[in-house]
């Protein structure tokens, strides 16, 4: 027993040595960007003489919330974000002493609705999408009075659409995924409604919940933050549609397809020339108060700017990234070498 | 009871025939139960080892590779520095360029590259770096394939979708027949897989890093519940009266038990994180989170195997003499070892399995380097399936079953141990 206290005892006093000064950059934020900075992070690992950074995948608000938390070696030295910062983020970084970061803009990311291969490949509006998966939908056709979503079938809301049972899996509410979806798709089909458009710059809050809301009748299947597992379920059940970002369209290929929106196919041209209308911008956050304290964050930076992992021919556009146009892509190097 | 003698007979009697039936079904219940678990057990574990097997294999490709003065150290200094630094693609591409003289576009060249795995630089610049005679000589090396080449090679990728469905296009299809007419492509038992650490390239990715990172985990865990978890159970069994504080304790241990594992990774966040500002993603405090949830399971085996140790034992130690302490350290809890042992190692094989209270602590990561140390940054088993479950690269589906599998084998061994320590140590009064 005494053996034990005495093992009890020294493990007390090694856990209370502080924490070493530390030498290797830490990486939190979205999982959806988390391909990406891994990616890059085991590139700059290999080519430079600085250690492999560690990357956590957090979720954007997540990062957010701990890269925001102060600066030191305890905090994070960049955040990766699949959307901006919030307003309300940024407060919360400069009361906890976090004033000078830097955003860079990576690349876009597609939101895909995909199907079965086994199936044809169906083409939607922003309207199809919205009457199919919105809470309420416009009993009239101006919107300017709801009802709850009444459609069964997609060919209920319109003859060219398939007869089948709408049933849609995709993300869960606390993915990043779900509302970009929500924001780009659901609210660009309620928009083409003349009074919810109206409502936008009278009501903000009521035409946001009309918008955004997903419906809850079993139409729209959950099917947890997984995109492999939502590709598996679609190729057993051919009459549903899956929702999940471009890279896991661009690898399984020989399995779904990616339904056409307002006529324009997911392909990476169309997300890169911004012709496809469900797509979102992807970007990273620097602490530049890190860059002295944690050796080699501006040498990170730059190899994810440079041409060999963002161009349009580099690394991170072979793991599903669409990247940014080349003059975009300047902007953002010279924005950091300010 | 008054029931006469004649009629209880006849009331047996009557009654035999659907006794017997209950007995038999009573025993076809057991049955089902039994099959159907071992069903799951057998779906699970074959649709594991059907996907999981062919990552224990690795496509590699022969390449004549160049090793040009130009590219590996230009300026002839010889110093390890620069040749470690040196860009080894340029040489894989020349390689592969040089094997097929008739792919001229860039595009082309792109796709010809994307067969060998980006992982090839690094194997390169270790001979390189091991032997730094082979600059300027040319040598025949066997590369690791990329994923997406792997996988076509393993039959993962259809040859009759259309074109543009596939991951691999007719032209490379085309290189690969033709490299493996040549005797250049072959399967290997992939090494790599148990001795390298993470990596996005699924093809050299490994789980050694996992593993190191939990047996770092789990020795923490084991030294702080061990030790704390016996000596709670002999106080609360052996030396404490009974009473409402006693009571109080027990209702909590038992409490603690069934609390959902992701609280103590928020505990763990805000005590071990935020308070004491010990290092995030390290094994040091995955192991203390993993040991207050592996606490109860200690304890309350320890107090039934303490309880399964006969009151004579004890009262036959304190006749002859012995002090409290000398009847649990003499007698008592030798005798209840071997309950303790399997309860330590069932709690353990539970904290092998456990990924959520992780990641509350940030070691749900990607980390490549292998852990050195308790404060170093690591992942564990369970963890590295998860990230690889969520990655999108198809060559990754192979490696998460193949993972699940190691982790299986750790957990049957260490619950066979227990079986087994449980066999030979028992005693019976």
């Amino acid at each position: 027993m005494k053996r034990a206290f005495i093992l009890i005892a020294a493990l007390a006093g090694f856990i209370a040595i502080p924490a070493q000064a530390r030498d290797q950059i830490r990486i939190v934020g979205s999982s959806t960007i988390f391909p990406f900075t891994t990616a890059v992070a085991e590139e700059f690992g290999i080519t430079t003489p600085f250690r492999t950074p560690v990357v956590e995948s957090t979720g954007t608000g997540g990062g957010m919330k701990l890269f925001c938390a102060g600066v030191g070696t305890r905090h994070p030295d960049v955040t990766n974000a699949s959307r901006r910062i919030k307003k309300s983020e940024v407060e919360k970084c400069v009361r906890n002493g976090v004033t000078d970061i830097t955003e860079v803009k990576i690349g876009f990311d597609g939101i895909v609705l995909a199907n079965s291969l086994k199936v044809p490949r169906t083409s939607f509006s922003l309207r199809h999408i919205f009457l199919g998966l919105a809470k309420q939908v416009p009993a009239n056709e101006t919107g300017a009075t709801l009802q709850p979503n009444p459609y069964e079938k997609w060919s209920d809301i319109d003859s060219t659409l398939p007869k089948i049972k709408i049933k849609v899996l995709g993300p869960p509410p606390t993915s990043g995924s779900r509302d970009a979806f929500a924001e780009l798709a659901l609210e660009g089909g309620c928009k083409t409604f003349s009074d919810l458009k109206a409502m936008k710059n009278s009501d903000k809050n009521t035409y946001k919940v009309v918008c955004h809301s997903i419906r809850e009748d079993g139409a729209y299947v959950e099917a947890g933050e997984n995109d492999n597992l939502i590709i598996r379920k679609l190729e057993a059940d051919t009459n549903a549609f899956g929702v999940f970002g471009f890279s896991f369209l661009d690898q399984n290929q020989d399995k779904v397809q990616g339904s056409l929106v307002n006529d324009v196919s997911p392909e990476f041209e169309n997300i890169a020339d911004g012709k496809y209308p469900v797509a979102r911008s992807l970007y990273f956050y620097v602490k530049n108060a890190h860059m002295d304290i944690i050796p080699g964050i501006e040498a990170f930076v730059s190899e994810f700017t440079s041409d060999n992992a963002m161009g349009k021919d580099g690394y991170l556009i072979d793991k599903g990234l669409i990247p940014l146009g080349e003059d975009e892509r300047k902007q953002q190097i010279e924005k950091l070498s300010m | 009871m008054t029931v006469s003698h004649m009629s209880t007979s006849k009331l047996t009697a009557a009654s035999l025939h659907r006794r017997h039936a209950v007995e038999k079904r009573f025993r076809a219940y057991g049955v089902v139960a039994i099959v159907t678990a071992l069903v799951f057990l057998i779906i699970l574990l074959s649709s594991m080892l059907s996907k999981g097997y062919s990552a224990f294999f690795q496509a590699q490709i022969r390449l004549p590779v160049f090793f040009s003065q130009d590219v590996i150290d230009p300026k002839r200094t010889n110093s390890s520095e620069i040749i470690a630094r040196a860009n080894y693609q340029i040489l894989v591409r020349n390689a592969l360029k040089a094997r097929f003289p008739d792919v001229k576009k860039r595009r082309e060249v792109k796709k010809l590259t994307m067969l060998i795995s980006r992982g090839a630089r690094r194997h390169l610049r270790a001979m390189v770096a091991h032997e730094p005679s082979l600059i300027g000589t040319t040598q025949e090396v066997w590369l690791l394939a990329s994923g997406d080449a792997d996988m076509f090679l393993k039959g993962a990728i259809p040859r009759d979708i259309p074109e543009k469905s596939r991951r691999i296009n007719d032209r490379q299809i085309a290189w690969l027949n033709a490299l493996e007419e040549d005797g250049a492509s072959r399967r290997r038992f992939n090494v790599n897989f148990f001795t390298a650490g993470d990596s996005r390239e699924a093809e050299q990715a490994g789980i050694w890093g996992a593993i190191v990172g939990s047996a770092l985990t789990l020795i923490v865990t084991l030294i702080l519940s061990f030790p704390v978890s016996v000596t709670a159970a002999v106080y609360l069994e052996e030396l404490s009266t009974k009473n409402w504080w006693t009571d109080f304790l027990e209702v909590n241990i038992n409490n603690m038990a069934a609390v959902p594992s992701i609280i103590y990774g928020l505990f763990g966040l805000a005590i071990f994180l935020n308070v004491m500002h010990l290092p995030r993603s390290a094994p040091v405090v995955g192991g203390i989170v993993l040991a207050l949830m592996t606490f109860p399971t200690i304890i309350i085996a320890t107090r039934a195997s303490l309880k399964a140790v006969p009151p004579s034992i004890r009262e036959a130690a304190r006749g002859l003499g012995a002090s409290p302490a000398q009847v649990v350290l003499h007698h008592v809890l030798p005798l209840a070892m071997p309950g303790i042992f399997t309860g330590t190692i069932i709690g353990m094989s539970r904290a092998l399995g456990e990924s959520a209270p992780l990641l509350m602590i940030g070691m749900v990561a990607f980390i490549v380097d292998i852990p050195q140390g308790l404060f170093d940054p690591a992942s564990v088993l369970p963890v590295q399936i998860y990230l690889w479950a969520d990655s999108p690269e198809r060559a990754f589906v192979e490696k998460t079953a193949a993972a699940t599998l190691v982790l299986m084998v750790f957990l049957v061994v260490m619950n066979a141990t227990a079986v087994v320590l449980r066999r030979k140590f028992e005693k019976r009064w």
